[in-house]
């Protein structure tokens, strides 16, 4: 079920990274000598078996008869009525087994792992939603697990701690730093670069040294592909826009890319602006960072003159990450995304917001692209269409959001 | 000929191998991390490797992760690590010093204009973590023009394939990261060491430093005997550390301690000597020194 075909067209966006990983001149491979090789095994792995249908099927047979797939393309029209204007469309991945889009990858890279002869996974988390995932794909393939997770995520997303530990995942807190994802992710690697031989590293976002970027959003773009047969089947035609929140961006790529090729759909990533875009406690890589080198690609970061790499600030954890996957940063610079910024206090707004009109409560990290669905629906006629990557449910931020609310849990 | 050549052409005519110590720059402080500085030729470092602190340093373990805290707390930046180096290099022209750090904070400094003011600060050479040789063209141009030597990393992990790859463009000499893991952790054996040298020694005649897991005088022995160098990093900052009082200040004791940390390894590294070496032809009317053969130990 995913692979509908879009022909390869002579100039199209669909086609990077070129063969050193790069999309325009992101990307790459920036990693220590001793993982060179192990990126290397793990890219000629992944171009064999994304060619083998053997791969294709079986992981189809688990796409759809354990996570759950298709996922439902959902036309909101309380939430539609409410805000006046543009049609809004929820494509729903919050419904996924696990309850977000990181599982589509999740499932992809465990297969994978198993065939190159892997039998230890480490991940990183940030909201825990990918460390959910990997902990439930290690559990179904009954190989043991390492989750690496940030000392303040651990305390900010408790109920996704206990998940991975229910189901066999040792979860290690990581207190260097600022305690959340990208010292996870930092940890995650060095525990790799120390167990090489039998350890797979399973990487939750588009980020990360080549294949990671494009591997993760070939298995998340099943989400774009379905979504763009249900608009049809349901519309007739494409959205006008589509919209994603970004952290590293794997669920607005997974959407994004299967409309790279059409013009005429708008593509815009809704970044975390914390605070306040210039309150420098923000996790807009792309409107408050510049290009620069971190966990094994070129890409924008939040950095301070001398290249130190800044600490991010958002309410939610996914979304709480200092870069931005390669793809994003090309698609930024040659205009073909959009990226805009939403606070906190505007995300806390719309995740009451779609509660109370659709029934569903949003993770905080889509509660970011509903906000600026929020100011964008209104501006447009009642005939246009966003279509939303609604892509985790938000019960693991109910404790998060209740402490903002002055609710007591 | 670069600062590095020569010092491991002398060490090779005195048959005995090199010790290079690191510190982590402006760790804890900008004076103690100098003093130090002054203070490791006197000890017996052959060649001086300075941390450039980083936020992320993925390929450090909790030790050296701390250092550099510590470092940039106490306001360490690119440009006053050159500094260090210029300040050193008032009092010494001839211990080569080579800078290790990862790539960020290069690209934001510039690539060119960071080799040319390493160079005339007194930077020998440059090991970057996190630039493999696939992405190097970044920084080696650069450092190259400028007489910097490029000293680049061959991990357990790089197989003979790939060891021709790895050691393009290499010079200075080639730093075998002795284990798959992170600075501090564990260490190679003997064993492994005496498998892993040859392999590098069979495509380059450039020097081989051993690091990653050299911690005791014993280690940084067994290290000279297999290979030309012996590189302690995570041990000295140990000591540093547990000098430091409970808000992390330095001690009265702490650069005396490290450096006679320093003067043990390097009592150690001395030694051991090595064969007095012995001109042979590659058979194509180049000369080199063959360093192969039974080492002994006085």
């Amino acid at each position: 079920m995913n692979h509908i075909p879009t022909m390869p067209r002579p100039n199209s966006l669909r086609q990077g990274p070129d063969e050193r990983g790069r999309f325009g001149t992101y990307g790459g491979q920036f990693v220590a000598e001793t993982l060179m090789p192990l990126v290397q095994e793990l890219d000629a792995a992944y171009e064999a078996t994304k060619q083998d249908p053997s791969f294709q099927r079986e992981l189809d047979y688990y796409l759809k008869d354990y996570v759950g797939r298709p996922s439902p393309l959902w036309f909101a029209e309380r939430l539609t009525r409410a805000l006046g204007g543009a049609k809004i469309y929820f494509k729903r991945e919050e419904l996924n087994h696990t309850g977000a889009h990181k599982v589509n990858s999740c499932m992809g890279q465990i297969l994978l792992a198993r065939r190159m002869g892997k039998t230890r996974i480490v991940a990183e988390t940030g909201a825990g939603q990918h460390g959910v995932a990997t902990a439930t794909v290690c559990a179904l393939m009954g190989m043991p697990c390492v989750i690496y997770m940030g000392a303040v995520d651990v305390e900010r997303q408790r109920p996704n701690v206990f998940r991975m530990k229910l189901l066999g995942a040792e979860v290690v807190p990581v207190t260097t730093g600022a305690g959340t994802l990208k010292d996870a992710m930092n940890e995650a690697m060095r525990d790799w670069v120390a167990n090489v031989t039998d350890t797979y590293f399973l990487v939750g976002t588009v980020a990360g040294p080549h294949p990671y970027p494009a591997m993760v959003r070939d298995f998340q773009s099943v989400i774009g592909t379905e979504a763009r047969e249900q608009m049809l089947q349901a519309e007739g035609r494409l959205p006008d826009v589509v919209i994603a929140s970004v952290g590293g961006g794997s669920n607005a790529m997974g959407i994004f890319h299967p409309f790279l090729d059409e013009p005429e759909v708008r593509l815009i990533g809704v970044e975390a602006a914390g605070r306040g875009l210039d309150s420098g406690a923000q996790a807009a890589s792309i409107e408050r960072g510049r290009p620069g080198v971190l966990h094994g690609n070129r890409t924008y970061l939040l950095q301070d003159e001398d290249g130190q790499i800044t600490e991010a600030h958002s309410i939610s954890a996914g979304l709480d990450y200092p870069g931005i996957g390669p793809e994003h940063a090309w698609l930024h610079d040659i205009g073909r995304a959009e990226y805009v910024g939403i606070t906190d206090d505007e995300a806390l707004a719309a995740f009451q917001l779609c509660s109370r009109t659709e029934g569903i409560i949003p993770a905080l990290e889509c509660a970011h692209a509903l906000a600026h669905i929020e100011k964008l629906a209104p501006t447009l006629e009642a005939e246009r269409i966003i279509l939303m990557n609604l892509s985790g449910r938000g019960d693991k931020d109910i404790f998060t959001v209740a402490e903002h609310l002055g609710a007591k849990l | 000929m670069s600062r590095i050549a020569q010092r491991f052409d002398r060490l090779r005519a005195e048959g005995r191998g090199a010790l290079i110590p690191f510190l982590e720059a402006y760790d804890p402080d900008p004076a103690t991390s100098m003093a130090i500085l002054h203070g490791m030729p006197g000890a017996g470092a052959d060649l001086i490797e300075i941390g450039m602190p980083f936020t992320d340093p993925m390929a450090d373990g909790p030790t050296i992760q701390a250092a550099g805290r510590r470092g940039l707390l106490a306001g360490a930046s690119l440009s006053r690590v050159l500094g260090m180096v210029q300040e050193f290099r008032a009092e010494d022209a001839e211990t080569p010093i080579v800078l290790m750090g990862y790539l960020n904070p290069i690209l934001a400094y510039d690539p060119a204009r960071f080799c040319l003011d390493a160079a005339s600060a007194g930077v020998d050479g440059l090991i970057v973590v996190d630039l493999p040789t696939e992405e190097a063209g970044l920084l080696s141009g650069h450092a190259a023009e400028h007489g910097i030597d490029f000293v680049r990393l061959v991990a357990p992990t790089t197989d003979d394939a790939r060891l021709p790859t790895v050691l393009r463009g290499c010079s200075g000499f080639v730093y075998y990261v002795s284990i798959t893991g992170v600075t501090g952790t564990r260490t190679a054996s003997v064993d492994e060491l005496a498998l892993a040298i040859p392999r590098i020694r069979a495509v380059t005649d450039l020097p081989v430093a051993i690091g990653f897991g050299v911690r005791s005088p014993a280690q940084a022995a067994a290290a000279v005997r297999a290979g030309d160098a012996a590189v302690v990093a995570s041990a000295l900052i140990d000591t540093l550390a547990a000098s430091l009082d409970a808000q992390g200040r330095a001690g009265p004791d702490t650069v005396r301690r490290v450096l006679d940390q320093v003067r043990g390894l390097a009592e150690a590294v001395r030694a051991v000597r090595r064969p007095a070496p012995t001109k042979v032809s590659d058979g194509i009317g180049d000369e080199r020194f063959c360093l192969d053969g039974p080492v002994l130990e006085s």
